[in-house]
């Protein structure tokens, strides 16, 4: 029969060597504890940054989006960062939940379902600064096409920003489902252990009536498997559209055939950083440590380095064509942006985004857990820049130097970047509070892996108990 | 599963029919993934009747070894997908080309390649949500659906092999293969069909 064997060669994903049913405890005796003063107390500091940012939103709503620092030549600025940041964001997520899954990486098991819940987070955030920017949020769903009495007029189809709708839309729906279809197993589990009747009510009630049948289980990993691979080529698409945004303009520094590729790159970056710095603290305040290993830390390091990289490369690769295109508009664009009023912002993006990765080279600084939860904060602040440089300095000096202007934030617009991310720590805080904030379920799947080899018995002992049956 | 009546492992087998509506199960749990793969293995080889096996994970294999087959949810993915694509091409064809058309930076008023964006994103999101609304129709899965599992512990560190006793059923022999796997209990239930 099969035993245990251990495997001298890797190491085990999930440490400690727990049973199944400790994985179970492990996970689910969080959410059963009181709250911990830790926890209060990020989420008091979250809750009070997110009812200011909700003032300023009111009051720029109120008042009108001219109490932004905008003007006639820089008509896109801090809003419109703050979208494609969290947009970004939300991709290391997708990353993580689909297209590891398809490339059978199964150490994502442990990270997938918090960085899925990132991404949800990270697009609803998103999705309010476009519907902030319209100046008339309550008019948001005339961006849908639907037959109406105004013509009717029709949204142009022929545009980039419509795409855009459709993109994030589908991105969020689809993100949401995979998220709840990954956690109905978990959640039928929470609902079978539950204690209370009001718990037991609220669980039984999200898990569908899930029960572990075989027959279900074919079918959920056929659908797992298919949104997983829907789930691939949309998070490219997604952020390829949003570069749309920019590059089917005629703005030098926009209009650029690198942007997709270099936008999707980027947004995986930032995202890897950001499920960096929540998972740092996550696996640290909830004592996840034996689930989120520095093996998972190590890995997530490395990922970051590439896509980090493949930023590093994007950079020099836009100067240089700035250069070998001939286009004197192109060229002076980017020897403003590093050398004009701004410049300074796109020296702190390099540092930060290109520099700053570079100590993931070294095993010793992948494991080094400080370091990496600072290097993370730092390539979030980078990955920010990057998209205020790409906006800001393609437009405030363009093809015509008397409509030349600086830009300079509002103190609203900064307190509405610091309410989004009041929001996202909100919702993020009640997650792991309320859903397991690993996929224990799926944890369970690879706890043997590296602890016993494949059952080279299993076939032979099966065949000759088999062999002997009546029929 | 609506409230199996659970019997002692020694309990006698009533007969077959003594209640019309309910139906007798012999019940293997199992404490690992492997002993339950090989158990099923070896119960299919032997010609049982499977009502089901319990699982707290998918475990690879468990379709090859109850010997039933793969998914066909695949087709309803295809089949919404290429809906979508349709949806969505003939829509923007409608609006753009047909109800109203305008002439934008001398665009085609019919412009494909612009329109494959929206295109491909009606495919994924027609295409997963209705793989998504298949699999709750498929599985009797809906909010608020109450179930109990059919031995404790299968949705946390449990796997349970559910056999059909009907006809010449052979406890002895299924009692066999369930305790040369480990078999952590035998147990015969009778309940409703879940």
């Amino acid at each position: 029969m099969s035993h245990p064997v251990y495997s001298p060669l890797r190491e085990p994903l999930v440490y400690g060597n727990k049973s199944l049913g400790q994985v179970t405890t492990d996970v689910c005796g969080v959410l059963e504890r009181k709250p911990s003063k830790e926890w209060w107390l990020g989420f008091m500091a979250a809750t009070s940054i997110l009812g200011l940012g909700a003032l300023c939103v009111a009051y720029q709503i109120g008042t009108g989006i001219g109490t932004w620092g905008l003007n006639r030549t820089v008509g896109w600025a801090f809003d419109i960062t703050n979208f494609v940041f969290w947009i970004g964001i939300g991709h290391a997520g997708t990353l993580i939940s689909a297209v590891l899954f398809l490339l059978r990486q199964k150490w994502r098991t442990s990270i997938n379902r918090s960085a899925e819940a990132m991404t949800l987070f990270a697009v609803a955030c998103a999705g309010l600064f476009p519907l902030i920017h319209m100046g008339r949020p309550w008019l948001g769903y005339w961006v849908f096409p639907y037959p109406n009495f105004r013509g009717p007029v029709w949204p142009n189809f022929r545009s980039p920003l419509l795409w855009d709708v459709f993109a994030i839309s589908t991105y969020g729906t689809i993100s949401a489902v995979f998220w709840y279809v990954g956690l109905i197993p978990d959640l039928a589990t929470i609902r079978d252990r539950a204690k209370t009747t009001m718990r037991k009510a609220i669980y039984g009630f999200l898990a569908m009536g899930w029960n572990g049948s075989a027959k279900a289980w074919r079918h959920y990993e056929v659908t797992y498997l298919i949104l997983a691979g829907l789930a691939t080529p949309l998070v490219f698409s997604v952020h390829s559209i949003v570069s749309m945004d920019f590059a089917t303009s005629v703005i030098p520094g926009w209009h650029t055939t690198i942007f997709p590729p270099y936008f999707v790159a980027g947004a995986i970056f930032s995202g890897f950083a950001m499920v960096l710095t929540l998972l740092l603290i996550t696996r640290k305040v909830l004592h996840y440590e034996d689930y989120i290993t520095v093996d998972h830390i190590d890995k997530m390091c490395k990922v970051t380095l590439v896509f980090g990289s493949l930023v590093g490369l994007a950079y020099g690769t836009e100067f240089l064509i700035a250069w070998y295109s001939g286009s004197q508009y192109e060229g002076y664009t980017f020897i403003n942006r590093a050398t004009g009023p701004f410049g300074w912002t796109y020296w702190v993006m390099v540092s930060c985004n290109v520099i700053a990765p570079q100590f993931f080279w070294f095993r010793k600084f992948r494991r080094h857990i400080p370091l990496i939860f600072v290097l993370s904060l730092v390539i979030n602040v980078g990955m920010w820049f990057e998209r205020f440089v790409i906006i800001l300095t393609s437009l405030h000096r363009d093809y015509l130097p008397s409509s030349w202007s600086l830009y300079y934030p509002t103190l609203i617009e900064v307190l509405t970047l610091l309410g989004s991310f009041g929001l996202f720590f909100t919702l993020f805080l009640v997650f792991v509070r309320v859903l397991p904030p690993i996929a224990f379920g799926e944890v369970k799947g690879v706890m043997s892996y590296a602890r016993s080899q494949k059952h080279s018995h299993r076939h032979e002992a099966a065949k000759h108990v088999g062999a002997g049956a009546h029929h | 599963m609506s409230g199996p009546e659970r019997t002692t492992r020694n309990a006698k087998i009533r007969p077959f029919g003594e209640s019309m509506m309910s139906k007798k199960f012999f019940v293997g749990v199992f404490t690992n993934e492997h002993d339950v793969l090989d158990a099923t293995t070896a119960c299919r080889e032997a010609g049982f009747a499977f009502h089901d096996v319990f699982l707290p994970y998918a475990v690879h294999g468990m379709e090859d070894a109850m010997g039933i087959k793969r998914s066909w949810l695949t087709w309803v993915t295809f089949l919404a997908g290429a809906a979508g694509t349709t949806i969505a091409l003939a829509g923007q064809w409608y609006v753009s080309a047909y109800d109203w058309p305008l002439n934008i930076g001398g665009k085609d008023p019919f412009a494909l390649p612009a329109f494959i964006p929206i295109a491909f994103e009606l495919t994924v999101l027609i295409g997963g949500l209705s793989t998504v609304a298949a699999l709750f129709a498929v599985c009797k899965l809906f909010p608020g659906k109450d179930v109990k599992p059919i031995v404790d512990g299968v949705t946390d560190d449990k796997f349970a092999i559910v056999l059909e006793r009907a006809g010449n059923f052979d406890e002895a022999r299924a009692r066999s293969i369930f305790q040369s796997h480990n078999a952590e209990q035998v147990l015969e239930l009778s309940g409703e069909k879940a």
